[in-house]
Protein backbone atom coordinates (compact mmCIF):
# COMPACT_ATOMS: atom_id res chain seq x y z
CA UNK A 1 0.00 0.00 0.00
CA UNK A 2 2.82 2.42 0.91
CA UNK A 3 4.36 1.79 -2.47
CA UNK A 4 1.09 2.49 -4.20
CA UNK A 5 0.66 5.76 -2.32
CA UNK A 6 4.19 6.83 -3.22
CA UNK A 7 3.52 6.11 -6.86
CA UNK A 8 0.26 8.03 -6.70
CA UNK A 9 1.96 11.07 -5.16
CA UNK A 10 4.71 10.96 -7.75
CA UNK A 11 2.16 10.73 -10.56
CA UNK A 12 0.21 13.69 -9.21
CA UNK A 13 3.38 15.75 -8.98
CA UNK A 14 4.26 14.85 -12.54
CA UNK A 15 0.81 15.77 -13.77
CA UNK A 16 0.82 19.16 -12.02
CA UNK A 17 4.28 19.90 -13.40
CA UNK A 18 3.32 18.79 -16.85
CA UNK A 19 0.06 20.72 -16.96
CA UNK A 20 1.31 24.10 -18.25
CA UNK A 21 2.54 22.34 -21.39
CA UNK A 22 -0.18 19.72 -21.67
CA UNK A 23 -2.13 21.65 -24.30
CA UNK A 24 0.40 23.82 -26.10
CA UNK A 25 -2.02 24.77 -28.89
CA UNK A 26 -4.24 27.79 -28.17
CA UNK A 27 -7.89 27.14 -27.45
CA UNK A 28 -9.82 26.77 -30.67
CA UNK A 29 -11.86 29.74 -31.86
CA UNK A 30 -15.59 29.47 -31.17
CA UNK A 31 -17.88 28.64 -34.07
CA UNK A 32 -21.48 29.58 -34.75
CA UNK A 33 -23.92 26.74 -35.26
CA UNK A 34 -27.70 26.56 -35.69
CA UNK A 35 -29.98 23.55 -35.60
CA UNK A 36 -33.45 22.60 -34.43
CA UNK A 37 -33.93 20.68 -31.20
CA UNK A 38 -37.38 19.25 -30.49
CA UNK A 39 -38.88 21.70 -32.96
CA UNK A 40 -37.21 24.78 -31.49
CA UNK A 41 -34.50 26.62 -33.50
CA UNK A 42 -31.29 26.89 -31.46
CA UNK A 43 -28.17 28.94 -32.16
CA UNK A 44 -24.90 28.37 -30.32
CA UNK A 45 -21.36 29.66 -30.34
CA UNK A 46 -19.18 26.76 -29.33
CA UNK A 47 -15.73 25.18 -29.33
CA UNK A 48 -15.59 22.89 -32.41
CA UNK A 49 -14.57 20.03 -30.10
CA UNK A 50 -18.02 20.00 -28.50
CA UNK A 51 -19.92 16.81 -29.27
CA UNK A 52 -23.63 16.98 -30.01
CA UNK A 53 -24.13 15.20 -26.67
CA UNK A 54 -22.23 17.86 -24.71
CA UNK A 55 -23.98 20.66 -26.62
CA UNK A 56 -27.37 19.22 -25.68
CA UNK A 57 -26.49 18.68 -22.03
CA UNK A 58 -24.08 21.48 -21.16
CA UNK A 59 -25.18 24.30 -23.51
CA UNK A 60 -28.92 23.63 -23.94
CA UNK A 61 -29.40 21.97 -20.53
CA UNK A 62 -31.36 19.09 -22.06
CA UNK A 63 -30.03 16.54 -19.61
CA UNK A 64 -32.43 13.75 -20.53
CA UNK A 65 -29.82 12.51 -23.02
CA UNK A 66 -27.24 10.64 -20.97
CA UNK A 67 -23.48 10.29 -21.21
CA UNK A 68 -22.50 6.70 -20.54
CA UNK A 69 -19.28 5.54 -22.19
CA UNK A 70 -18.80 8.59 -24.47
CA UNK A 71 -17.36 6.20 -27.11
CA UNK A 72 -20.39 4.82 -28.97
CA UNK A 73 -20.41 1.55 -27.07
CA UNK A 74 -23.40 1.92 -24.72
CA UNK A 75 -26.15 3.83 -26.55
CA UNK A 76 -27.17 5.98 -23.54
CA UNK A 77 -26.68 9.12 -25.66
CA UNK A 78 -28.96 7.97 -28.51
CA UNK A 79 -30.93 10.83 -30.12
CA UNK A 80 -32.78 11.15 -33.41
CA UNK A 81 -31.33 13.29 -36.19
CA UNK A 82 -33.75 13.66 -39.09
CA UNK A 83 -35.68 10.78 -37.52
CA UNK A 84 -32.66 8.42 -37.55
CA UNK A 85 -31.08 7.17 -34.33
CA UNK A 86 -27.42 8.03 -33.79
CA UNK A 87 -24.91 8.12 -30.92
CA UNK A 88 -24.76 11.84 -30.06
CA UNK A 89 -21.34 11.30 -28.43
CA UNK A 90 -19.73 10.44 -31.77
CA UNK A 91 -20.71 13.50 -33.77
CA UNK A 92 -19.60 17.08 -33.34
CA UNK A 93 -22.23 19.77 -32.82
CA UNK A 94 -20.65 21.75 -35.69
CA UNK A 95 -21.31 18.77 -37.98
CA UNK A 96 -25.06 19.11 -37.32
CA UNK A 97 -25.60 22.54 -38.91
CA UNK A 98 -29.26 22.73 -39.98
CA UNK A 99 -30.14 19.31 -38.52
CA UNK A 100 -33.48 18.44 -36.94
CA UNK A 101 -32.70 16.80 -33.62
CA UNK A 102 -35.14 15.02 -31.34
CA UNK A 103 -34.21 14.11 -27.77
CA UNK A 104 -36.19 12.27 -25.11
CA UNK A 105 -37.59 15.68 -24.02
CA UNK A 106 -39.12 16.00 -27.50
CA UNK A 107 -40.80 12.60 -27.43
CA UNK A 108 -42.84 13.01 -24.26
CA UNK A 109 -43.30 15.05 -21.09
CA UNK A 110 -44.07 13.96 -17.51
CA UNK A 111 -47.65 15.13 -18.08
CA UNK A 112 -47.99 13.58 -21.51
CA UNK A 113 -45.81 10.50 -21.87
CA UNK A 114 -44.92 9.10 -25.26
CA UNK A 115 -46.77 5.76 -25.52
CA UNK A 116 -43.43 3.93 -25.43
CA UNK A 117 -42.50 5.79 -22.22
CA UNK A 118 -45.85 4.71 -20.78
CA UNK A 119 -45.10 1.12 -21.83
CA UNK A 120 -41.70 1.27 -20.09
CA UNK A 121 -43.45 2.39 -16.89
CA UNK A 122 -46.12 -0.28 -17.20
CA UNK A 123 -43.63 -3.07 -17.98
CA UNK A 124 -41.00 -1.88 -15.48
CA UNK A 125 -38.48 -1.64 -18.33
CA UNK A 126 -35.63 -0.30 -16.20
CA UNK A 127 -34.03 -0.38 -12.80
CA UNK A 128 -31.75 2.64 -12.30
CA UNK A 129 -33.16 4.39 -15.39
CA UNK A 130 -29.89 5.79 -16.72
CA UNK A 131 -30.04 3.97 -20.06
CA UNK A 132 -33.80 4.51 -20.46
CA UNK A 133 -33.86 7.74 -22.54
CA UNK A 134 -31.42 6.14 -24.97
CA UNK A 135 -33.40 2.90 -25.03
CA UNK A 136 -36.62 4.76 -25.81
CA UNK A 137 -35.16 7.03 -28.52
CA UNK A 138 -33.44 4.00 -30.03
CA UNK A 139 -36.56 1.83 -29.97
CA UNK A 140 -38.74 4.52 -31.59
CA UNK A 141 -36.32 4.76 -34.52
CA UNK A 142 -35.75 1.00 -34.57
CA UNK A 143 -39.46 0.42 -35.15
CA UNK A 144 -39.36 2.92 -38.04
CA UNK A 145 -36.46 0.94 -39.50
CA UNK A 146 -38.54 -2.26 -39.30
CA UNK A 147 -41.46 -0.48 -40.99
CA UNK A 148 -39.11 0.78 -43.71
CA UNK A 149 -38.13 -2.84 -44.41
CA UNK A 150 -34.50 -2.49 -43.33
CA UNK A 151 -33.14 -6.00 -42.62
CA UNK A 152 -31.07 -7.04 -39.59
CA UNK A 153 -28.34 -9.57 -38.90
CA UNK A 154 -30.96 -12.16 -37.84
CA UNK A 155 -33.40 -11.56 -40.73
CA UNK A 156 -33.61 -14.97 -42.45
CA UNK A 157 -34.46 -13.78 -45.97
CA UNK A 158 -32.78 -10.57 -47.13
CA UNK A 159 -35.38 -10.14 -49.87
CA UNK A 160 -38.48 -10.36 -47.65
CA UNK A 161 -39.72 -8.15 -44.82
CA UNK A 162 -38.41 -9.16 -41.39
CA UNK A 163 -40.91 -11.11 -39.28
CA UNK A 164 -41.52 -9.72 -35.78
CA UNK A 165 -39.63 -11.80 -33.21
CA UNK A 166 -37.85 -11.35 -29.93
CA UNK A 167 -34.57 -12.19 -31.70
CA UNK A 168 -35.16 -9.34 -34.19
CA UNK A 169 -35.83 -6.81 -31.44
CA UNK A 170 -32.86 -7.94 -29.35
CA UNK A 171 -30.50 -7.81 -32.35
CA UNK A 172 -31.75 -4.38 -33.45
CA UNK A 173 -31.45 -3.01 -29.90
CA UNK A 174 -27.95 -4.42 -29.25
CA UNK A 175 -26.44 -0.93 -29.40
CA UNK A 176 -28.20 -0.01 -26.14
CA UNK A 177 -26.70 -1.59 -23.04
CA UNK A 178 -28.54 -1.84 -19.71
CA UNK A 179 -26.14 -2.57 -16.89
CA UNK A 180 -29.02 -3.35 -14.55
CA UNK A 181 -29.97 -6.10 -16.99
CA UNK A 182 -33.62 -5.10 -17.48
CA UNK A 183 -33.58 -6.50 -21.02
CA UNK A 184 -36.56 -8.83 -20.69
CA UNK A 185 -38.80 -6.00 -19.50
CA UNK A 186 -37.38 -3.59 -22.08
CA UNK A 187 -38.40 -6.12 -24.73
CA UNK A 188 -41.87 -6.41 -23.16
CA UNK A 189 -42.27 -2.62 -23.23
CA UNK A 190 -41.23 -2.38 -26.88
CA UNK A 191 -43.51 -5.24 -27.83
CA UNK A 192 -46.43 -3.72 -25.94
CA UNK A 193 -45.94 -0.42 -27.71
CA UNK A 194 -45.46 -1.99 -31.15
CA UNK A 195 -48.53 -4.20 -30.70
CA UNK A 196 -50.66 -1.10 -30.14
CA UNK A 197 -49.64 0.38 -33.45
CA UNK A 198 -52.33 0.39 -36.15
CA UNK B 1 -9.45 16.19 -27.35
CA UNK B 2 -6.75 18.41 -28.87
CA UNK B 3 -7.90 21.71 -30.40
CA UNK B 4 -8.49 21.81 -34.15
CA UNK B 5 -9.95 24.11 -36.76
CA UNK B 6 -12.96 22.99 -38.77
CA UNK B 7 -14.30 23.58 -42.26
CA UNK B 8 -17.09 22.20 -44.42
CA UNK B 9 -15.96 21.27 -47.92
CA UNK B 10 -18.37 21.83 -50.82
CA UNK B 11 -16.82 19.67 -53.56
CA UNK B 12 -14.54 16.58 -53.54
CA UNK B 13 -11.77 18.56 -55.28
CA UNK B 14 -12.08 21.34 -52.69
CA UNK B 15 -11.86 18.79 -49.86
CA UNK B 16 -8.76 17.13 -51.29
CA UNK B 17 -7.09 20.52 -51.90
CA UNK B 18 -7.87 21.60 -48.32
CA UNK B 19 -6.23 18.43 -47.00
CA UNK B 20 -3.09 19.25 -48.95
CA UNK B 21 -3.05 22.81 -47.53
CA UNK B 22 -3.25 21.65 -43.90
CA UNK B 23 -0.50 19.18 -43.00
CA UNK B 24 -2.36 17.82 -39.96
CA UNK B 25 -5.80 17.64 -41.59
CA UNK B 26 -8.23 14.73 -41.56
CA UNK B 27 -11.49 14.21 -43.40
CA UNK B 28 -14.51 13.51 -41.18
CA UNK B 29 -17.71 11.87 -42.42
CA UNK B 30 -19.61 9.61 -40.00
CA UNK B 31 -17.05 10.34 -37.29
CA UNK B 32 -17.75 7.08 -35.44
CA UNK B 33 -14.13 5.93 -35.46
CA UNK B 34 -12.27 9.25 -35.78
CA UNK B 35 -14.02 11.04 -32.89
CA UNK B 36 -13.59 7.98 -30.66
CA UNK B 37 -9.84 8.09 -31.35
CA UNK B 38 -9.64 11.89 -31.03
CA UNK B 39 -11.14 11.73 -27.54
CA UNK B 40 -8.37 9.30 -26.59
CA UNK B 41 -5.80 11.56 -28.33
CA UNK B 42 -4.73 8.66 -30.50
CA UNK B 43 -5.80 10.74 -33.49
CA UNK B 44 -4.75 14.39 -33.13
CA UNK B 45 -5.73 16.25 -36.31
CA UNK B 46 -5.14 20.00 -36.24
CA UNK B 47 -7.79 20.59 -38.90
CA UNK B 48 -11.01 18.72 -39.72
CA UNK B 49 -12.54 18.80 -43.18
CA UNK B 50 -16.21 17.83 -42.97
CA UNK B 51 -17.05 15.98 -46.20
CA UNK B 52 -20.71 15.26 -45.37
CA UNK B 53 -21.90 17.99 -47.74
CA UNK B 54 -20.21 16.58 -50.85
CA UNK B 55 -23.29 14.71 -52.04
CA UNK B 56 -21.44 11.41 -52.57
CA UNK B 57 -24.40 9.60 -51.07
CA UNK B 58 -26.09 7.80 -53.96
CA UNK B 59 -26.06 4.28 -55.37
CA UNK B 60 -26.16 3.94 -59.14
CA UNK B 61 -26.01 1.07 -61.60
CA UNK B 62 -22.88 1.25 -63.77
CA UNK B 63 -22.90 0.87 -67.59
CA UNK B 64 -21.29 -2.58 -67.07
CA UNK B 65 -24.22 -3.69 -64.92
CA UNK B 66 -22.35 -3.27 -61.64
CA UNK B 67 -23.02 -0.88 -58.77
CA UNK B 68 -21.33 2.39 -57.90
CA UNK B 69 -21.58 3.15 -54.19
CA UNK B 70 -20.99 6.79 -53.19
CA UNK B 71 -18.34 7.22 -50.49
CA UNK B 72 -20.90 8.80 -48.13
CA UNK B 73 -23.61 6.12 -48.43
CA UNK B 74 -24.32 5.11 -44.83
CA UNK B 75 -23.89 1.47 -43.83
CA UNK B 76 -27.63 1.15 -43.03
CA UNK B 77 -28.66 2.46 -46.45
CA UNK B 78 -26.17 0.27 -48.29
CA UNK B 79 -27.36 -2.87 -46.49
CA UNK B 80 -31.00 -1.95 -47.13
CA UNK B 81 -30.66 -1.23 -50.86
CA UNK B 82 -32.74 -3.71 -52.88
CA UNK B 83 -29.94 -4.30 -55.44
CA UNK B 84 -27.40 -5.02 -52.70
CA UNK B 85 -29.78 -7.42 -50.95
CA UNK B 86 -30.63 -9.25 -54.19
CA UNK B 87 -27.29 -9.29 -56.06
CA UNK B 88 -24.59 -8.71 -53.43
CA UNK B 89 -26.01 -10.52 -50.39
CA UNK B 90 -22.56 -11.09 -48.91
CA UNK B 91 -22.19 -7.31 -48.63
CA UNK B 92 -25.58 -6.77 -46.98
CA UNK B 93 -24.85 -9.61 -44.54
CA UNK B 94 -21.41 -8.26 -43.67
CA UNK B 95 -22.73 -4.75 -43.03
CA UNK B 96 -25.54 -6.03 -40.82
CA UNK B 97 -23.08 -8.16 -38.84
CA UNK B 98 -21.12 -5.05 -37.87
CA UNK B 99 -21.55 -2.44 -35.14
CA UNK B 100 -25.01 -1.32 -33.91
CA UNK B 101 -28.06 0.27 -35.53
CA UNK B 102 -26.97 3.72 -34.35
CA UNK B 103 -23.43 3.34 -35.66
CA UNK B 104 -24.55 1.93 -39.01
CA UNK B 105 -26.78 4.99 -39.44
CA UNK B 106 -23.70 7.22 -39.15
CA UNK B 107 -20.84 5.15 -40.58
CA UNK B 108 -20.04 5.66 -44.27
CA UNK B 109 -18.72 3.34 -46.97
CA UNK B 110 -15.37 5.15 -47.23
CA UNK B 111 -15.02 5.57 -43.48
CA UNK B 112 -15.65 1.87 -42.92
CA UNK B 113 -12.72 1.06 -45.23
CA UNK B 114 -10.51 3.49 -43.30
CA UNK B 115 -11.26 2.15 -39.82
CA UNK B 116 -8.24 1.81 -37.56
CA UNK B 117 -7.51 -1.45 -35.79
CA UNK B 118 -9.22 -2.33 -32.50
CA UNK B 119 -5.97 -3.80 -31.10
CA UNK B 120 -6.21 -3.01 -27.36
CA UNK B 121 -2.53 -2.02 -27.30
CA UNK B 122 -3.20 0.56 -30.05
CA UNK B 123 -6.02 1.96 -27.90
CA UNK B 124 -3.95 2.05 -24.68
CA UNK B 125 -1.72 5.12 -24.89
CA UNK B 126 0.37 3.85 -21.96
CA UNK B 127 1.60 1.01 -24.17
CA UNK B 128 4.13 1.19 -27.00
CA UNK B 129 2.57 0.88 -30.45
CA UNK B 130 4.26 1.28 -33.83
CA UNK B 131 1.01 2.41 -35.38
CA UNK B 132 0.57 5.29 -32.94
CA UNK B 133 4.24 6.21 -32.63
CA UNK B 134 6.38 4.69 -35.41
CA UNK B 135 9.47 3.06 -33.91
CA UNK B 136 7.87 2.87 -30.46
CA UNK B 137 7.71 -0.93 -30.40
CA UNK B 138 4.74 -3.32 -30.18
CA UNK B 139 3.28 -4.29 -26.83
CA UNK B 140 0.94 -6.79 -28.46
CA UNK B 141 3.85 -9.02 -29.47
CA UNK B 142 4.41 -11.15 -26.40
CA UNK B 143 1.24 -9.71 -24.88
CA UNK B 144 -2.32 -11.04 -24.83
CA UNK B 145 -2.87 -11.99 -28.46
CA UNK B 146 -6.16 -13.87 -28.64
CA UNK B 147 -7.65 -11.27 -31.04
CA UNK B 148 -4.57 -10.71 -33.18
CA UNK B 149 -3.40 -11.63 -36.67
CA UNK B 150 -2.40 -15.18 -37.54
CA UNK B 151 -1.03 -14.41 -41.01
CA UNK B 152 0.71 -11.57 -42.85
CA UNK B 153 1.88 -9.91 -39.61
CA UNK B 154 5.37 -8.50 -39.02
CA UNK B 155 7.87 -7.93 -36.22
CA UNK B 156 6.43 -4.40 -35.98
CA UNK B 157 2.69 -5.13 -35.78
CA UNK B 158 0.26 -8.03 -35.37
CA UNK B 159 -2.98 -6.02 -35.49
CA UNK B 160 -6.03 -7.04 -37.53
CA UNK B 161 -8.32 -4.95 -39.71
CA UNK B 162 -11.70 -4.67 -37.95
CA UNK B 163 -14.08 -4.15 -40.90
CA UNK B 164 -16.72 -6.69 -41.91
CA UNK B 165 -17.77 -4.68 -44.96
CA UNK B 166 -14.24 -4.69 -46.41
CA UNK B 167 -14.10 -8.51 -46.30
CA UNK B 168 -17.26 -8.71 -48.41
CA UNK B 169 -15.96 -6.04 -50.81
CA UNK B 170 -12.75 -8.08 -51.22
CA UNK B 171 -14.68 -11.19 -52.20
CA UNK B 172 -16.75 -9.07 -54.61
CA UNK B 173 -13.63 -7.66 -56.37
CA UNK B 174 -14.57 -4.07 -55.52
CA UNK B 175 -12.63 -1.03 -56.74
CA UNK B 176 -12.02 2.17 -54.76
CA UNK B 177 -12.31 5.47 -56.66
CA UNK B 178 -10.41 8.50 -55.39
CA UNK B 179 -9.59 12.11 -56.15
CA UNK B 180 -6.23 13.65 -55.29
CA UNK B 181 -5.37 17.19 -54.17
CA UNK B 182 -4.37 18.04 -57.76
CA UNK B 183 -7.80 16.94 -58.99
CA UNK B 184 -6.53 13.69 -60.57
CA UNK B 185 -8.75 10.63 -60.10
CA UNK B 186 -7.67 7.00 -59.90
CA UNK B 187 -9.10 3.53 -59.31
CA UNK B 188 -7.53 1.19 -56.77
CA UNK B 189 -8.56 -2.50 -56.67
CA UNK B 190 -9.60 -3.34 -53.10
CA UNK B 191 -6.96 -6.11 -53.17
CA UNK B 192 -4.30 -3.37 -53.31
CA UNK B 193 -6.06 -0.83 -51.08
CA UNK B 194 -5.16 -2.17 -47.62
CA UNK B 195 -1.51 -2.90 -46.80
CA UNK B 196 0.21 -5.51 -44.69
CA UNK B 197 2.04 -3.95 -41.72
CA UNK B 198 5.65 -4.68 -42.76
CA UNK B 199 7.98 -2.18 -41.10
CA UNK B 200 5.51 0.70 -41.57
CA UNK B 201 2.32 -0.40 -39.78
CA UNK B 202 1.21 3.24 -39.48
CA UNK B 203 0.67 3.26 -43.27
CA UNK B 204 -2.53 1.26 -43.62
CA UNK B 205 -3.79 2.01 -47.13
CA UNK B 206 -2.58 2.93 -50.61
CA UNK B 207 -4.04 6.44 -50.26
CA UNK B 208 -1.65 9.36 -50.71
CA UNK B 209 -1.74 12.46 -48.48
CA UNK B 210 -4.93 14.40 -49.12
CA UNK B 211 -6.42 11.71 -51.40
CA UNK B 212 -10.18 11.39 -50.89
CA UNK B 213 -12.31 8.31 -51.58
CA UNK B 214 -15.27 9.28 -53.78
CA UNK B 215 -16.89 5.88 -54.46
CA UNK B 216 -16.57 2.11 -54.34
CA UNK B 217 -17.63 0.20 -57.44
CA UNK B 218 -18.74 -3.41 -57.71
CA UNK B 219 -18.51 -5.45 -60.93
CA UNK B 220 -21.69 -6.96 -62.33
CA UNK B 221 -23.22 -9.61 -60.04
CA UNK B 222 -21.64 -13.08 -60.17
CA UNK B 223 -24.70 -14.97 -58.87
CA UNK B 224 -24.21 -17.93 -56.53
CA UNK B 225 -25.14 -18.30 -52.88
CA UNK B 226 -23.78 -15.53 -50.66
CA UNK B 227 -22.56 -16.03 -47.08
CA UNK B 228 -21.04 -13.88 -44.38
CA UNK B 229 -20.46 -15.95 -41.26
CA UNK B 230 -18.99 -14.06 -38.30
CA UNK B 231 -17.81 -15.63 -35.04
CA UNK B 232 -17.46 -13.33 -32.04
CA UNK B 233 -17.55 -13.31 -28.25
CA UNK B 234 -21.11 -11.89 -28.15
CA UNK B 235 -24.02 -12.65 -30.45
CA UNK B 236 -24.21 -9.00 -31.52
CA UNK B 237 -22.28 -5.71 -31.47
CA UNK B 238 -18.76 -7.18 -31.25
CA UNK B 239 -15.78 -7.43 -33.57
CA UNK B 240 -14.99 -10.71 -35.30
CA UNK B 241 -12.65 -13.33 -33.94
CA UNK B 242 -12.87 -14.72 -37.45
CA UNK B 243 -15.30 -14.14 -40.28
CA UNK B 244 -15.81 -15.90 -43.59
CA UNK B 245 -17.22 -14.16 -46.67
CA UNK B 246 -18.04 -16.63 -49.42
CA UNK B 247 -19.85 -16.90 -52.73
CA UNK B 248 -20.56 -20.49 -53.77
CA UNK B 249 -21.76 -21.41 -57.25
CA UNK B 250 -24.02 -24.35 -58.15
CA UNK B 251 -21.05 -26.45 -59.27
CA UNK B 252 -19.36 -25.95 -55.89
CA UNK B 253 -16.77 -23.49 -57.18
CA UNK B 254 -16.57 -20.10 -55.56
CA UNK B 255 -14.66 -17.41 -53.71
CA UNK B 256 -13.74 -16.88 -50.10
CA UNK B 257 -12.20 -14.09 -48.02
CA UNK B 258 -11.50 -13.91 -44.29
CA UNK B 259 -11.81 -11.24 -41.62
CA UNK B 260 -10.18 -11.17 -38.20
CA UNK B 261 -7.03 -13.01 -39.27
CA UNK B 262 -4.80 -10.34 -40.83
CA UNK B 263 -4.00 -6.64 -41.21
CA UNK B 264 -6.27 -6.60 -44.28
CA UNK B 265 -9.19 -8.64 -45.62
CA UNK B 266 -7.51 -11.96 -46.41
CA UNK B 267 -8.06 -13.61 -49.76
CA UNK B 268 -5.79 -15.94 -51.76
CA UNK B 269 -7.38 -16.50 -55.17
CA UNK B 270 -5.22 -19.62 -55.83
CA UNK B 271 -6.83 -21.34 -52.82
CA UNK B 272 -10.25 -21.08 -54.47
CA UNK B 273 -9.35 -23.80 -57.00
CA UNK B 274 -9.76 -26.18 -54.03
CA UNK B 275 -13.35 -25.13 -53.26
CA UNK B 276 -14.91 -28.35 -54.57
CA UNK B 277 -12.50 -30.42 -52.43
CA UNK B 278 -13.78 -28.99 -49.16
CA UNK B 279 -12.85 -26.58 -46.40
CA UNK B 280 -9.67 -28.31 -45.27
CA UNK B 281 -8.13 -28.16 -48.74
CA UNK B 282 -9.08 -24.50 -49.19
CA UNK B 283 -7.81 -23.41 -45.78
CA UNK B 284 -4.53 -25.32 -46.23
CA UNK B 285 -3.69 -22.94 -49.08
CA UNK B 286 -5.56 -19.87 -47.84
CA UNK B 287 -3.70 -19.84 -44.53
CA UNK B 288 -0.44 -21.44 -45.70
CA UNK B 289 2.44 -19.86 -43.81
CA UNK B 290 0.24 -18.74 -40.90
CA UNK B 291 2.18 -17.95 -37.72
CA UNK B 292 -0.34 -17.98 -34.89
CA UNK B 293 0.50 -17.57 -31.21
CA UNK B 294 -0.57 -20.16 -28.63
CA UNK B 295 -3.46 -17.80 -27.75
CA UNK B 296 -4.86 -17.37 -31.26
CA UNK B 297 -3.98 -20.69 -32.91
CA UNK B 298 -7.66 -21.58 -32.47
CA UNK B 299 -8.45 -19.19 -35.32
CA UNK B 300 -6.99 -21.61 -37.89
CA UNK B 301 -9.30 -24.45 -36.85
CA UNK B 302 -12.20 -22.02 -36.44
CA UNK B 303 -11.79 -20.71 -39.99
CA UNK B 304 -11.82 -24.26 -41.33
CA UNK B 305 -14.94 -25.16 -39.36
CA UNK B 306 -16.81 -22.01 -40.33
CA UNK B 307 -15.96 -22.52 -44.00
CA UNK B 308 -17.01 -26.18 -43.72
CA UNK B 309 -20.37 -25.04 -42.32
CA UNK B 310 -20.77 -22.53 -45.15
CA UNK B 311 -19.95 -25.14 -47.81
CA UNK B 312 -22.35 -27.64 -46.21
CA UNK B 313 -25.12 -25.05 -46.16
CA UNK B 314 -24.44 -24.14 -49.80
CA UNK B 315 -24.56 -27.80 -50.77
CA UNK B 316 -27.77 -28.35 -48.82
CA UNK B 317 -29.38 -25.39 -50.54
CA UNK B 318 -28.44 -26.80 -53.95
CA UNK B 319 -30.08 -30.11 -53.02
Amino acid sequence: MAGTAAVAVTSLTMISQAQPNANPAPAAALMKIAFTVNGTPRALEIDPRTTLLDALREELHLTGTKKGCDHGQCGACTVLVGGRRINSCLTLAVMQQGAEITTIEGLGTPEQLHPLQAAFVRCDGYQCGYCTPGQICSAVAMLSEVQAGIPSHVTADLNAPAAWSEAEVRERMSGNLCRCGAYSNIFEAIQTFAGKRP
Amino acid sequence: MRPFTYERARTPAEAAAAAKRHAGAKFVAGGTNLLDLMKLEIETPTHLIDVNGLGLDTLETTPEGGLRIGALVRNTDLAADARVRRDYGVLARALLAGASGQLRNMATTAGNLLQRTRCPYFYDTNMPCNKRVPGDGCAAIGGFTRQHAVIGASDACIATHPSDMAVALRVLDATVETIGPDGATRRIPLADFHRLPGDQPQVETALAAGELITAVTLPRPVGGAHFYRKVRDRASFAFALVSVAAIVQRDGSGRVALGGVAHKPWRVEAAESEMTKGARAVVARLLAGAKPTTENAFKLKLVERVLAAVLAEAKGARG
